[in-house]
């Protein structure tokens, strides 16, 4: 726990780089960016958390074993999706053309469309939840394990 | 029914990933559901393998494009070259993915009981299925960066494995050492498939081998994939992992890491038969393996005889295994473009080679598994606190006797049949190699032979009065192996004629291999 | 796509990042020194993917507001992307077997801390 400059800046920036985060897993298939690299932006911001009110204090509202829950429901959106283009192809971007996220942009540069690019940006927003739920998982359980308590199954 | 078998090779991946993420779900509902659904993607993922492998042998190789219009629409309309990750499954691929189905089943069955009253089971089946499906995955894929991606995964859910029971001391020391080597070995390939991608913008394997010229580049690529490859599967000089990790792993898992080095062995081949070809210095490529095989058949039983833990032991008879494969499939490496020499023993040590790679993964696994059962019952693997535990643990001692016989090559078990191709063939290249061959065989069965005696003769000790056998679902993956050792004991040459040498003939023929990339299309 | 790969300055950080980060990983004793001498490593490797790709004048490889002219290759940095997503993960688990190291004997130097020998 540090001191109370620290806990109060540290509880007005997990806003941003929260949704900074989150920005960037939704805008992937338009802007650097995607699953990874915004869940890792995500999970920088818990860390900011733990390390500005210790991992104790965490602990009561962020339990790890929800937090695998989301894990696994990321993963298994995923496979879902590219289950779902099996009747062609695995993998097979089935939303092209549809109405939900379907718009077939023009070639060569152009503005950004956010309703294009059919099953990433869904596959983008399955690994953003991912690893944003392993990443935190990981540096909660890390930072317990040094103070040497028990983390329940 | 053709549906199934067209979209069969990705199935095969997909099921057990599929699995290992609604593993964790299901195991909040109840347990019994959790351990059903791990058998059933196994098994699935079994029946996939041999309905694909039915398809392959009369039919020549199976293409299988991600996410393009069609499965085998490798080079779309105005391309020239091959532009999706394609899955190629040939017969030597199909091939290690029936070693891997059955093997990780049989590992599935047994830690039903095995890990009975371990904490976390839920991540340990995630992990077993992720690396069965790791495995899968570097076995059916024709791509070099698809390849990299599988060993990663299967390296670190293999690691992980090894140090999960966390109560013991030396566990964590295992997996540590585990996935220190598997990560400079995959950097070593990442390292290689840069160099290859920059000199020519593809990096699908059959591709490669198309446009390949074998600049100096190359040479250094080739040189780091060997030496990569050659860390994974525990050769000597750079084995030093292997008895370490095998022996802290629990014994299923001991099993599933024994054949991901198998399939590090089949990219190994891949890259020396596929990826290069005849365009390699041949006789210097197939001296280098043939060397290392020789070594790693001499260190691995030398270091073996004196050895007192059990498991111990019997990784470095693993390591000394692996030479005998490396050591026939070398002989055909060197002899590729030697038309008359490859038809005479070229061929033969091939088939020795491979049919080897299949014996040795199911009476290693059953070996490995007995040693497990000692574990459980007696709490030790130092065989100097074991003793008379063949009056108790009837069937666990009659497996034990059917794996030693048949990794000795005491005829008439399968061991001896691909042990005598690989004397025979190896003998006409050059009869030293045979010799040592055969001197690493009388020292295996003298291994094997005190450590029998050690675990299962002599008296009742008093600390293990009240031992019993080992429960039903240990037997039954023991016997899963078993079964396959009997029937390969009993028709040898039905084995090596439809399952070995379709794998030798599609190692040899590169054309083939191309062919299916670079010829298929619209 | 047939010519060598150019005398670069990108280059020679790849192959002394590399040759420090062997050097860290065979001679250190300390753990997590060697830890982080395979992050080196691997953060080398990944330099080197990222440079291959560079072409004379590129812009990045992004069709959103893009100047004109032409892209460096971008295949290598989606390779490089999830060579880097593999390598956070290798990290953690090493973290977390010499965390389990450390509990059982105390220490993190791996000559004190070998159990098993021969």
């Amino acid at each position: 726990m540090m001191s109370k400059i620290v806990r109060t800046m540290a509880s007005l920036l997990i806003l941003f780089a929260l949704i900074y985060g989150l920005y960037i897993i939704t805008h992937g298939h338009l802007t650097p960016g995607g699953g990874f690299q915004g869940g890792a932006v995500f999970a920088s911001g818990v860390a900011l958390l733990i390390v500005a009110f210790g991992s104790e204090i965490i602990h009561k509202s962020l339990k790890e074993h929800r937090l695998s829950i989301l894990e696994s429901s990321g993963a298994l959106i995923f496979i879902g999706l590219a289950f779902g283009g099996l009747a062609i192809v695995f993998f097979y971007n089935f939303l092209v053309g549809s109405p939900i996220f379907g718009h077939i942009p023009p070639s060569g540069p152009n503005p950004g469309d956010i309703w294009t690019a059919g099953v990433i940006p869904f596959m983008n927003i399955a690994v953003g939840l991912k690893v944003l739920a392993g990443f935190s998982a990981i540096l909660l359980v890390m930072a317990l394990a040094t103070t040497l308590t028990e983390v329940e199954e | 029914m053709a549906n199934l078998i067209t979209h069969s090779p990705i199935l095969i991946i997909a099921i057990p990933l599929l699995a290992a993420f609604l593993t964790p779900l299901i195991d909040r509902v109840s347990k019994k559901a959790r351990d059903i659904l791990v058998i059933a993607s196994l098994a699935l993922a079994e029946f996939l393998v041999i309905i694909l492998a039915r398809d392959i042998y009369p039919n020549g190789l199976h293409i299988y494009t991600l996410g393009a219009s069609s499965p085998d629409l490798t080079i779309p309309e105005n391309y020239i070259v091959p532009v999706r990750i394609i899955l190629e499954v040939d017969s030597m691929s199909i091939f290690m993915a029936i070693i891997t189905a059955t093997v990780s089943l049989a590992a599935a069955i047994y830690s039903l009981s095995f890990m009975k009253e371990e904490t976390g089971q839920n991540r340990f089946y995630t992990l077993l299925l992720l690396l069965a499906a790791g495995m899968f995955g570097m076995e059916l894929t024709g791509d070099l960066f698809n390849l990299f991606v599988f060993l990663e995964i299967a390296s670190i859910a293999g690691a992980a494995l090894t140090a999960f029971r966390t109560r013991f001391a030396d566990a964590a020391e295992g997996g540590f050492k585990y996935i220190v080597v598997s990560s400079v070995a995959a950097l070593m390939v990442l390292f290689a498939i840069g160099i290859l991608y920059a000199q020519y913008n593809l990096l699908n394997i059959g591709a490669l081998a198309h446009v390949m010229q074998y600049t100096m580049l190359d040479k250094i690529a080739l040189a780091l994939l060997v030496i990569a490859f050659m860390m994974k599967l525990a050769g000597v000089p750079l084995h030093m992992w292997c008895p370490d990790t095998y022996s802290v792993a629990p014994a299923s898992i001991t099993i599933m890491l024994v054949a991901a080095s198998y399939a590090c062995l089949y990219a190994l081949f891949r890259t020396c038969f596929t990826l290069y070809g005849v365009c390699l210095n041949l006789v210097t490529v197939g001296w280098i393996v043939i060397i290392f095989g020789v070594l790693s058949m001499f260190i691995g039983v030398t270091m073996a005889v004196f050895q007192t833990d059990i498991k111990r032991l019997m990784a470095y008879h693993c390591i000394s295994q692996t030479g005998y494969m490396l050591l026939g499939i070398g002989v055909g490496l060197a002899v590729l473009n030697q038309p008359e020499a490859l038809s005479t023993y070229g061929i033969a040590a091939m088939d020795g080679g491979i049919f080897h790679i299949i014996n040795n993964a199911l009476y290693k696994g059953l070996l490995f598994l007995t040693a497990g059962a000692l574990f459980q019952r007696t709490g030790t693997r130092d065989l100097n606190k074991m003793g008379g535990l063949a009056h108790k643990m009837k069937w666990t001692t009659i497996f034990y006797i059917i794996g030693a016989l048949s990794i000795s090559g005491i005829p008439p078990s399968n061991g001896f049949a691909s042990k005598l191709l690989i004397y025979e063939s190896v003998y006409r290249f050059n009869p030293i190699l045979a010799i040592v061959a055969m001197i690493t065989s009388i020292l295996t069965l003298a291994s094997f032979t005190k450590a029998f005696y050690s675990a299962f003769m002599g008296a009742e000790l008093p600390e293990y009065q009240e031992v019993k056998e080992v429960p039903k679902s240990m037997i039954a993956g023991m016997a899963i192996l078993a079964a396959g050792i009997i029937f390969f004991s009993l028709f040898p040459g039905l084995v090596v004629d439809r399952l070995a040498h379709p794998a030798t003939a599609a190692l040899i023929s590169q054309g083939v291999y191309i062919n299916g990339i670079m010829g298929g299309g619209g | 796509m047939t010519q060598g790969i150019p005398f670069n300055v990108p280059f020679l950080a790849v192959a002394a990042m590399i040759g420090i980060a062997f050097y860290i990983i065979i001679s250190q004793r300390n753990l997590i020194k060697l830890v982080m001498g395979l992050s080196i490593l691997a953060s080398g490797a990944n330099l080197f993917l990222i440079t291959l790709g560079y072409r004379e004048g590129g812009v990045a490889p992004i069709y959103t507001y893009t100047p004109a002219g032409i892209m460096v290759l971008p295949v290598p940095q989606a390779l490089t992307l999830t060579s880097i997503v593999i390598a956070v993960a290798c990290l953690a688990l090493m973290l977390s077997m010499v965390i389990h190291i450390y509990r059982h004997t105390g220490s993190t130097d791996s000559e004190k801390s070998r159990i098993m020998k021969g």
